[in-house]
């Protein structure tokens, strides 16, 4: 008898607050096995960012640093100044990626630092209760757009990994998903492929992962899984975009 | 070292090398940026990291990760670019960071100037970032002091886990004095057991971060932080007097402008006028003490700024109605001379 | 004798009923029972048919909560000795 699938040493074991269904529990498991994996676990420091994986620090068996609003990849630089072998990871939701963070990330890319960044994209802002993210498709509703994204008042949703793939300083960049075991089996291939574009310092690593945020949407997490595969996928293409092969 | 003519920011660079700064991270805006650049050119020869931030932001939470994880990081900045590291500031005294931040004052609000001033009394000491925090800020009147503050910072800094600033304003960044830097005093420092730095696998992660959701938890961290602070007050609250015994007036004022006090009071000496001078070297925490006791011969205050009357308030809160606190101040960048400000002396004391 | 080829365990008081495992089945041997609540207020997921499990993972694959353990059996078990 072998187990082939019990919770990672890389989780504490902290119950989440995560709602039922949201994904951020399964990408966090993700990222806790590949360190896990690589035997990066004991060494690796992590940044929290400010959304509902604000409390990341709780459930990730690793050093973690809080960061502010948007500056995660600022404090993960300052990081991996000082410890420049160590894995260093940051892990942030749309709002904190590509609104108030959208400098942040890409100079981290453009100074092509060696960390790995883990993008959770659910289209909306979940902590704060659904409010409209950059990542919200159009038509979408949430509460600061209660009839729908209208992209004549407020711009056509930001696809982060197509801009962040054409600066040189980033090394490896794959668009995910985890819309079923599948599409769970290859996020971790892409998680596992970041960390070893780190490790092998070849520069910055970003891995999008589109994720559902039932409550946000409205929905029950099974029809979520299966909304972020009609809606989600067909605006943001799966696949890498970036990788150290091809520079 | 022997003695060296240097620049006031120049002097500043050096000093937080011989300091044991390990880390720059910083953006560039005049009058600071002789600092960035002596780094830029000094670090890469004497083991320590300099890195061009893409702004004050980002400057300033990479100050915060580098603490977070054991460096000994700092930052400088103007005035405007201050005011964008304010809520690193607050997140830096929430998670008690060590780090020095420096501010070369220039005048404001909004762009301003690249003249100097002393219009950040406020943003210096209260706050201005969210919350009660406060941070143990020097503020020097020479370069040779500049440089003696700067190294002593990182030390003080790790001693209590807090940031320090070091106020300055462009007028002193900019001039040439000479400089002569003290072998660094040796000072027992805190093991730094709470560092993000990868738990090996031999201990419980450790977490650095400021959220406390529960009030009671959140309270008990301002209760813990205050205490601090009184801790920080009775040890570090540091001022100079002048001339005070047997003054009939008595001047306060800091940086660059205690300079110029200091030559109109001895203008006014050599008209018999007795004017003397209380200087904080600590702006937070302020010097009290330094207004209690007074001279029986002092019939009045008069605080005199670069700005439009900041200290002034915390000098009028130490001498808590016991005499009439007068302000003279000059705006926009210009500074003012020794016989404008004993202008005002003579005017105040009824000697026009 | 049946071969079983896998089994599963859930920490049912960490389980939040979120219905991702069910949809992951290739069996479809998870089922919540609406009737029963764990000690958190939700309807945990539990095995209808454990007999029928081929230990491929899936379930825990996508459980967000990581409270599933799979088993894979590589040698032949007797189903009633589970």
């Amino acid at each position: 008898m072998t187990v082939i699938y019990a919770r990672s040493k890389g989780l504490t074991d902290k119950d989440t607050h995560y709602c039922p269904g949201c994904t951020h529990g399964l990408i966090h498991r993700l990222v806790a096995e590949v360190l896990v994996e690589l035997d990066l676990l004991n060494d690796a420091i992590g940044c929290a960012s400010v959304g509902c994986s604000v409390l990341s620090y709780n459930y990730l068996n690793v050093d973690m640093i809080e960061s502010a609003h948007g500056r995660a990849p600022a404090v993960a630089t300052g990081v991996k100044r000082v410890h420049p072998t160590k894995p260093v990871f940051t892990y942030q939701g749309d709002g904190d990626l590509a609104s108030i963070g959208t400098a942040e990330i890409v100079h981290v890319a453009h100074r092509g630092e060696k960390i790995t960044t883990i993008f959770v994209n659910n289209a909306i802002y979940g902590m704060t209760g659904g409010q409209m993210a950059p990542t919200t498709l159009p038509m979408q509703k949430v509460t600061t757009a209660p009839e729908g994204r209208d992209v004549a008042h407020c711009g056509m949703p930001l696809r982060v990994s197509e801009m962040i793939a054409q600066i040189p300083g980033a090394a490896y960049v794959e668009r995910v998903s985890v819309h079923s075991p599948k599409a769970v089996r290859q996020a971790k291939k892409a998680i596992r492929n970041g960390f070893l574009c780190q490790m092998g310092g070849f520069g910055f690593s970003l891995i999008e992962v589109l994720s559902t945020c039932p409550t946000g949407w409205g929905l029950s997490p099974v029809d979520s899984l299966q909304w972020l595969e009609d809606n989600m996928i067909p605006y943001y293409p799966l696949g890498v975009l970036r990788s150290p092969e091809e520079a | 070292m022997s003695k060296t003519l240097m620049k006031g920011n120049e002097a500043l660079a050096l000093a937080a090398i011989k300091g044991g700064c390990t880390h720059f991270f910083g953006y560039p805006i005049t009058p600071q940026n002789e600092i960035p650049e002596f780094l830029a050119r000094e670090f890469p020869r004497t083991g320590g990291v300099f890195l061009q931030a893409e702004s004050e932001l980002a400057a300033i939470n990479m100050v915060y990760g580098a603490a977070a994880a054991g460096g000994r990081p700092m930052t400088s900045s103007s005035s405007p670019g201050i005011a964008l590291m304010q809520e690193g500031m607050s997140s830096l005294a929430a998670a008690e960071l060590p780090c020095v931040i420096v501010n070369v004052q220039r005048g404001g609000p909004g762009i301003g100037t690249i003249q100097p001033s002393q219009a950040d009394y406020y943003q210096m000491t209260r706050g201005g970032g969210n919350g009660d925090y406060r941070i143990l800020s020097f503020a020097p009147s020479t370069v040779q002091e500049g440089a003696e503050m700067m190294m002593a910072a990182f030390d003080l800094a790790e001693i209590y886990r807090t940031p320090v600033f070091i106020v300055s304003d462009g007028m002193l960044g900019q001039m040439m004095e000479p400089v002569e830097l003290p072998e660094k005093t040796h000072r027992e420092l805190p093991a730094k057991d709470w560092l993000a730095v990868g738990h090996g696998g031999k201990r419980k992660p450790n977490t650095v971060k400021t959220l406390a959701l529960d009030p009671i938890v959140l309270e008990q961290r301002n209760l813990d932080l205050q205490a601090k602070y009184a801790r920080i007050a009775a040890a570090e609250t540091r001022w100079e007097s002048y001339r005070t015994e047997g003054a009939e007036i008595i001047l306060c004022a800091y940086g660059s402008t205690a300079r110029i006090a200091r030559n109109a009071i001895d203008l006014l000496a050599a008209e018999k006028i007795t004017a003397g001078l209380i200087r904080p070297q600590t702006l937070w925490p302020f010097p009290v003490a330094a207004f209690e006791g007074l001279p029986e011969s002092c019939r009045m205050i008069l605080t005199v700024e670069m700005s439009c009357g900041q200290m002034v308030d915390d000098v009028r809160l130490a001498v808590n109605g016991r005499l009439p606190v007068a302000f003279y101040g000059r705006s926009g960048g210009i500074i003012p001379v020794p016989e404008e400000i004993a202008a005002k002396v003579k005017n105040l004391l009824g000697r026009a | 004798m049946a071969e079983l080829k896998g089994r599963v365990r859930i920490a049912t008081n960490s389980c939040k009923g979120c219905g991702l495992c069910i949809i992951a089945c290739p069996e479809e041997i998870i089922v919540i029972d609406e009737s029963t609540v764990n000690l958190k207020g939700y309807s945990p997921a539990s095995i209808s048919s454990p007999a029928q499990c081929i230990g491929c993972g899936n379930c825990a694959l996508m459980c967000p909560d990581s409270v599933i353990t799979v088993e894979r059996f590589t040698v032949k078990r007797r189903a009633e000795h589970v």
